[in-house]
């Protein structure tokens, strides 16, 4: 294509092209890290772990993110991706001695692999919308069932960690106060967000937003629109597995609905939808709003005040706050808190 | 030579013959217009050339090679691309982002795809609309859009489908001009779907009349306006007088 009409030509070679965000994201990324590496160090043990809590959130978002926020293929059972990563890291190390760190990337694959079968099922049979993410809740349900009436993974029991004599990198085992694990979820969210930017920025990426966006369309220039839905499914999971391999080893225990319950689902649906779906900086937005009120939920749960006495030791508390929550988001800030702030900036 | 050969392409939707025994061939290097009252099967027909539905029936080559049934970005691999009656942009993106999504998909390396998409672009006209988002262009903007992203793969074989329609008679003629030029200068092969039988007299090598699904007549652009049966199949009116 060399031929143009004079006045064009003129106007394309003078306009240059328009910056792209991408490089001040991952310098926003670096420049945060290095702000957060002291904080485990300043924050008291209970806020420093409500900080672990919120890079967990942040990590499962991520990944719930890029299939549903990128990839526009809403999810309603990541749950199942987190539990695989956790399942995988607890059988792993509980039954085999073997590394949680060889046990995330175990899990990781694994999760991958499922969603690809997912995805490939679903898709196949041509699941849209409210179906798909019935199939994929479905899904999550199946291993929760599986699992509490496995005995290859300990029925209803779960796994506990076995707690080992002195501290260890090769274990992920540190003191319960131990600034490693901020530090770790830290590195582990870090690469994530990183991921996810070159992703977005990447083919498969530019290719799975088109699909998104329109198939037909993505499909008649040339996209091999099924591949990268799948592609972008397992980058997906496998993100997601990571947070449940951490969770394993930070609390030390799972079982089927920590794992596969469908309020994991959730957990990794809202920090998305709060901070911006679809966005870089949603999930970790949106998960630093979720961590603390996870742990406001938690503990009046385990120690209610006179007036919600009547709460004490039930569960699903937090699910219907994340319910109200969710509805309070959706009508104020439909595009989520990055979402809005990025509207205000731009129309400045 | 001939580049595009359907043979007796049939589809029907719950008993409805959309297309019905459809056949032609296009030469490389020229233009074939179709032309048909609303509902004769133009965009059904394309659908079934481009791979984005499947035939009950009949055969479609490219070059010698049967593509019949093909998933629509192999047909894209292939040489053939098509745009849609009703615009279908990436809405989440630029003009530039769309464009640049296609020559990527096109296999252009990631480093050279903007500029590449910026040229054509510029090619088509839509300079002024680069960086904006595709929300709210106009529809000659969306239309010229739906060209660029097609001319990104930089297909042998375009299906066009009524790009001109509901752009105002100002704006048609650069597009008239850019179709030629597709031709002339980079040897394009086109098949384009027309209302606008001014655009379809200029442009055709040769028009294809369909109606009711089926092939109602074909040959020269003028021979097939003067066809009593094309007359009577837009109802009577004589279809001169659409342009
Ligand atoms: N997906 C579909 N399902 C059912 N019927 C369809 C479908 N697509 C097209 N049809 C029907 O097939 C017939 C041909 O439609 P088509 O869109 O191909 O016509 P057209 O020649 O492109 O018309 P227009 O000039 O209005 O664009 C119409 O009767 C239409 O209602
Ligand atoms: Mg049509």
């Amino acid at each position: 294509m060399t031929t143009t009409t004079a006045p064009a030509a003129e106007t394309a070679a003078t306009k240059p092209l328009p910056r792209q965000p991408w490089n001040r994201h991952l310098l926003a990324i670096a420049v945060l890290t290095v702000l957060l590496i002291p904080l485990p160090l300043i924050l008291p043990p209970a806020q420093a772990s409500v900080a672990v809590r919120v890079l967990i959130f942040a990590l499962m978002s991520i990944g719930w993110n890029m299939m549903s926020g990128f990839g526009g293929m809403f999810s309603f059972g990541h749950a199942a991706y987190f539990g695989i990563g956790a399942y995988a890291g607890g059988y792993l190390l509980v039954e085999h001695d073997v590394s949680p760190w060889i046990g995330m990337l175990v899990g990781m694959a694994v999760a991958a692999a499922f969603a690809t079968l997912i995805g490939f099922l679903a898709l196949r049979y041509k699941l849209r919308g409210a179906y798909f993410a019935l199939a994929t809740f479905a899904f999550a349900e199946m291993l929760r069932l599986w699992a509490t009436n496995s005995e290859f993974v300990n029925r209803a029991v779960g796994y506990h960690v076995p707690l080992r004599p002195e501290s260890s990198w090769w274990w992920l085992q540190f003191e319960p106060s131990s600034a490693n694990y901020f530090w770790i979820a830290l590195g582990l969210t870090v690469i994530a967000l990183v991921v996810s930017v070159q992703f977005v920025r990447s083919r498969a990426g530019q290719f799975a937003k088109a699909a998104r966006d329109d198939e037909d369309a993505a499909a008649a220039v040339g996209i091999p629109v099924m591949r990268y839905k799948l592609l972008t499914m397992a980058l997906s999971a496998a993100i997601t597995a990571v947070a449940g391999a951490f969770y394993v080893q930070y609390f030390l225990f799972i079982d089927p609905d920590l794992a596969f319950g469908s309020s994991v689902s959730i957990q990794a649906i809202l920090p998305a939808v709060i901070g911006g779906v679809a966005t870089i900086w949603g999930p970790v937005i949106g998960a630093v709003v979720m961590g603390p009120l996870n742990d406001v939920t938690a503990t009046i749960l385990r120690n209610p005040p006179p007036a919600l006495e009547f709460l004490q030791g039930r569960g699903g508390l937090d699910v219907i706050v994340y319910g109200v929550l969710l509805i309070i988001i959706v009508l104020l800030l439909p595009q989520g808190i990055y979402g809005a702030l990025r509207k205000r900036w731009s129309r400045r | 030579m001939t580049l595009l050969r359907v043979e007796n392409l049939a589809k029907s939707f719950k008993g409805l013959r959309a297309v019905d025994d459809v056949s032609f061939e296009v030469t490389e290097g020229s233009i074939l217009g179709v032309i048909g009252p609303n509902g004769a099967g133009k965009t059904t027909m394309f659908n079934l050339v481009a791979g984005a539905l499947r035939p009950d029936t009949g055969r479609v080559h490219l070059g010698g090679k049967e593509i019949t049934g093909h998933a629509p970005h192999r047909i894209t691999a292939a040489g053939m691309t098509r745009t849609f009656q009703l615009m279908r942009p990436f809405y989440s993106m630029t003009v530039l982002e769309n464009v640049t999504v296609a020559v990527l998909a096109g296999g252009a390396a990631k480093r050279t795809a903007r500029e590449a998409a910026a040229e054509v672009i510029a090619r088509v006209g839509l300079d002024r609309w680069r960086d904006s988002p595709t929300e709210g262009l106009p529809t000659a903007a969306l239309k010229r859009l739906e060209l660029a992203r097609a001319l990104a793969s930089k297909p042998r074989v375009l299906l066009l489908d009524e790009v001109l329609a509901g752009l105002v008679p100002a704006e048609r003629a650069p597009v008239m001009e850019l179709l030629e030029r597709l031709r002339t200068e980079d040897g394009v092969t086109l098949v384009f779907v027309e209302h606008i039988m001014a655009a379809v007299m200029r442009l055709s090598d040769s028009v294809l009349v369909l109606d009711l699904g089926r092939v109602l007549t074909s040959g020269a652009p003028e021979a097939v306006t003067r066809d009593p049966r094309v007359i009577e199949a837009y109802l009577g009116e004589d279809p001169h007088a659409q342009a």
